[in-house]
């Protein structure tokens, strides 16, 4: 009887212990890392990329026997349509990220959120500027390596202030770049992989793991 | 004995426990932060950062933001020690109840 007794005793305390350890694992996580990046603003980014780079392909890029000039109307207009595509992305990350942080009770704008950002736009600033400097002295060529390798860069900094798999997404960006800084002359199309492709594979990736997770 | 040596009195607490866990993956966090992340209230909140505090095992350190007072916890050494001691301590009875109740 007594040893009935301690044995259940110990499977109670055992139980106690098991909570322990879930509870300072849930709390870790929950108070450094963000937990409520959503899989569906990837896609639609991927989405965003592809669109714009098509618009690109078949309106802005210089026919044949053209040069892009700097500052010329196509030029211009294209550096408004790599704008639009990134603020379309944000906006929708944005929406959607707060949306499922609600749902998961949380803030959208708490010291995980902050730092994730700040670490996220340390190299993507660095990578901006670079290329914009770049840009003034007719230097395109290697604008899809940088934007792609910058991004991947930032992406991996990132990834430790947030759960999920972010780290390999930056690694794929990376290679991709510096591949494509190998291979002159086709950055259109890496790019295409790269920040359409990519995101929406990964994106999805996501996405089912949060549906999974639902269930 | 042993392992049930490790297991430290202090951490036997719900909130306790988790202010270490908190403070132990971040550098610091301030007061409202901790509230919010336990979800408990001031006055409870403060006693189990007291009791703490009195054992050494966090820093706490006030200062003004925009002229409003803002008190920041981190953990200390000790208190990051003891606290991976406790870890491993109930790591190691889930891992193996039966040596430990073969022990007692």
């Amino acid at each position: 009887m007594l040893l009935l007794c301690t044995s259940k005793y110990f499977i109670m305390q055992n139980e106690k212990y098991l909570n322990d350890i879930s509870e300072i694992k849930i709390l870790m996580n929950r108070s450094s890392k963000f937990i409520s990046l959503s899989g569906l603003s990837g896609i639609f980014a991927g989405i965003y990329a592809i669109v714009g780079a098509l618009i690109a392909y078949f309106l802005l890029f210089p026919k044949e026997d053209e040069i892009l000039y700097l500052h010329s109307w196509n030029f211009n207009l294209l550096i408004l349509l790599l704008a639009a595509v990134a603020l379309l992305s944000v906006c929708t990350a944005y929406l959607l990220t707060s949306r499922k942080a609600k749902a998961n009770n949380e803030k959208i704008w708490d010291p995980t959120t902050k730092r994730l950002l700040f670490n996220f736009l340390i190299p993507l600033v660095t990578g901006g500027i670079y290329i914009l400097i770049k840009l003034q002295s007719e230097h395109y060529g290697l604008s899809a390596a940088l934007m792609l390798i910058f991004y991947g860069l930032a992406l991996v900094n990132a990834s430790k202030y947030t759960i999920g798999n972010v780290k390999y997404l930056g690694f794929v960006e990376i290679i991709l770049g510096l591949t494509c800084a190998a291979f002159p002359g086709f950055g259109f199309y890496f790019w295409v992989f790269g920040f359409g492709v990519m995101h929406i594979i990964y994106g999805s990736i996501m996405y089912k793991n949060e549906i999974a997770k639902k269930h | 004995m042993g392992i049930i040596d490790n297991i430290n009195k202090l951490f036997d607490h719900r909130i306790r426990l988790g202010i270490m866990s908190v403070l132990s993956v971040n550098d610091d966090a301030d007061f409202t932060r901790l509230r919010e992340l336990l979800d408990v209230t001031d006055g409870n909140l403060a006693s189990h950062i007291k009791a703490l505090e009195n054992a050494e095992y966090i820093n706490v350190e006030k200062s003004f933001i925009d002229r409003k007072p803002n008190t920041r916890y981190s953990v200390t050494k000790l208190g990051k020690m003891e606290f991976i001691k406790h870890i491993e301590a109930l790591e190691k009875l889930i891992i193996s109840p039966t040596t430990k109740s073969s022990k007692n």
